[in-house]
């Protein structure tokens, strides 16, 4: 587990957040907190609404009801501009890694500096912020490939380092090792760790992966039926009694 | 009665996809004159789209040009007409069979592409990833694309008229012994600007048609493989159907302004 210690400031604050599609009601009622700092894990079972969450959570999905804070903004009331603004403390890395494949490693990360001229002034030569990028993740050789001629654990990385160009203060991870080998799990995993205690960011871990949850988490959730089932740290939610609990342990 | 309700039910859903594909050519209007303009990527998709398209066009254009010639010239020799041949190729050609014919090749060509490259950006969170790092994806990806087709259209059928007119030739070379300079003399005798003016202003609207619903389709794509087929699929059977409507408005509109 990772034991530095948190900031009591909370970063996001999401309240009764409800999201249905048709009569399937995913979140009901999920309500949750992260502190400056921070990691928080969410474990939940497959289709249990966390990826919806953090997608809300984003403004990719729109919710039935409830208040989404991200750094004391109601992200309801922001208009586009804003929300774009708002994003950029933002970074969402995807399961899929999803890099834009007719772009070569440095386009990729290039693509969302270049729109962000609030934050950074105008950027005459990208190469030191991609290179700065590319060595926190271990991969300044790939600048020039593009992403089909990367593996699963390089695309992952590439990825990573696309989120972190716009250096945010909270980084959204969805499901980070999925597919991966435990190998490359745990080398991200570890990636993840440094450039946390690097940048001091706050991160949302959604995951299934128990050892993942271990190595990372501050606190975790366990979303189940669409709200907070339980909540606590690693160890405690590891010696809990309840079934439910121990189901995501066993 | 059941048979009824899927009747209506099929008209809503054509209603509302009316609707939603009208929502999608206001919004690009909306943004299509905002800051920042995509200048490179504008410039790069006319090279795709153009380029990739030049050989298709060129051969359909050549066979339409040859055949063409060699169905009708049996029926205008039977009334000693054969001197009307070049007239006649290059108004139907230049008024009709050119536009329409390579519209619907890039709609194949093009729109389907546009719809599966869309369709697959969607299903692999391309366009979110693009969303949230705080980037306009309808600006970069649509917007773009739209313009280049509109853009790059009228030049595809300006091409491919050319080289249909050349295919005719060859066979009035070949059969009638007409020489290049005659044959080109009496394509443009034929020609005014009252033909090439209305066929040229509609081959912006079918690029624009084609476009439009190629990114329509891709940008809205079901989640899945399958989604990304059916968006590729239904773009081109669209679009298709768009132009047609739009050609016959164009030739309706043209009459009137004839009869004025």
């Amino acid at each position: 587990m990772n034991n530095s210690t948190p900031n009591l400031k909370p970063i996001i604050a999401i309240k009764d957040l409800k999201k249905s599609y048709g009569d399937n009601h995913v979140l009901n009622g999920f309500n949750m907190v992260l502190n400056e700092g921070e990691n928080l894990v969410i474990m939940g079972k497959s289709g249990s609404g966390k990826s919806v969450m953090i997608k809300c959570l984003i403004g990719l999905e729109e919710y039935d009801s409830g208040t989404i804070l991200v750094m004391g903004k109601d992200i309801r009331e922001l208009n586009h501009e804003q929300l774009d603004e708002l994003r950029t403390e933002v970074g969402f890395l995807f399961q899929g890694s999803s890099l834009y494949d007719s772009m070569t490693v440095r386009e990729n990360l290039e693509f969302p500096l270049r729109r962000h001229t609030k934050k950074f002034g105008v950027i005459k030569d990208t190469t030191p912020l991609v290179m700065e990028a590319l060595e926190n993740v271990g991969l300044a050789q790939t600048v020039n490939l593009m992403p089909e001629e990367l593996s699963g654990g390089m695309k992952r990385r590439i990825a990573l380092a696309r989120t972190l160009i716009l250096q945010p203060s909270i980084i959204l991870y969805d499901e980070p090792t999925t597919g991966l080998d435990p190998i490359t799990a745990k080398e991200i995993l570890l990636l993840m760790i440094s450039i946390q205690k690097k940048y001091n960011t706050s991160a949302i871990i959604i995951t299934h992966d128990v050892d993942c949850a271990r190595m990372i988490s501050n606190r975790m959730i366990l979303l189940v039926d669409g709200i907070n089932y339980a909540e606590g740290t690693f160890e405690e939610l590891s010696i809990s009694t309840d079934p439910k609990v121990q189901a995501f342990f066993k | 009665m059941n048979s009824i309700f899927k009747i209506v039910e099929l008209f809503n859903v054509f209603l509302l996809e009316i609707g939603e594909l009208s929502y999608f050519a206001g919004r690009f209007f909306k943004e299509v004159f905002k800051r920042p303009f995509e200048f490179k990527e504008f410039l790069r998709q006319c090279y795709y789209m153009g380029n990739r398209s030049l050989l298709l066009v060129a051969v359909t254009g050549f066979i339409i040009g040859l055949v063409f010639t060699l169905q009708s010239r049996p029926t205008l020799q039977e009334f000693g007409a054969v001197s009307w041949m070049p007239s006649m190729v290059s108004i139907s050609i230049i008024r009709e069979i050119g536009p329409i014919i390579t519209a619907l090749i890039c709609a194949g060509r093009i729109g389907s592409g546009i719809g599966a490259e869309l369709g697959s950006m969607r299903v692999t969170e391309q366009i979110d990833a693009m969303e949230v790092s705080g980037t306009n994806p309808f600006k970069y990806l649509i917007v773009t694309r739209i313009l280049a087709t509109t853009f790059m259209l009228p030049v595809l059928v300006f091409f491919g008229d050319c080289i249909a007119i050349f295919g005719s030739f060859l066979v009035e070379n070949l059969k009638g012994n007409v020489s290049f300079l005659l044959y080109y003399n009496q394509v443009f005798d034929a020609l005014e600007f009252g033909d090439l003016i209305p066929a040229t202003i509609k081959t912006f609207f079918f690029g624009f048609a084609i476009g439009l619903v190629g990114c329509f389709k891709g940008y809205n794509c079901k989640k899945g493989t399958a989604g990304v087929g059916l968006a590729a699929n239904s773009a081109v059977v669209y679009t298709s159907m768009l132009l047609f409507i739009i050609d016959f408005v164009a030739v309706f509109v043209t009459d009137i302004f004839y009869d004025l």
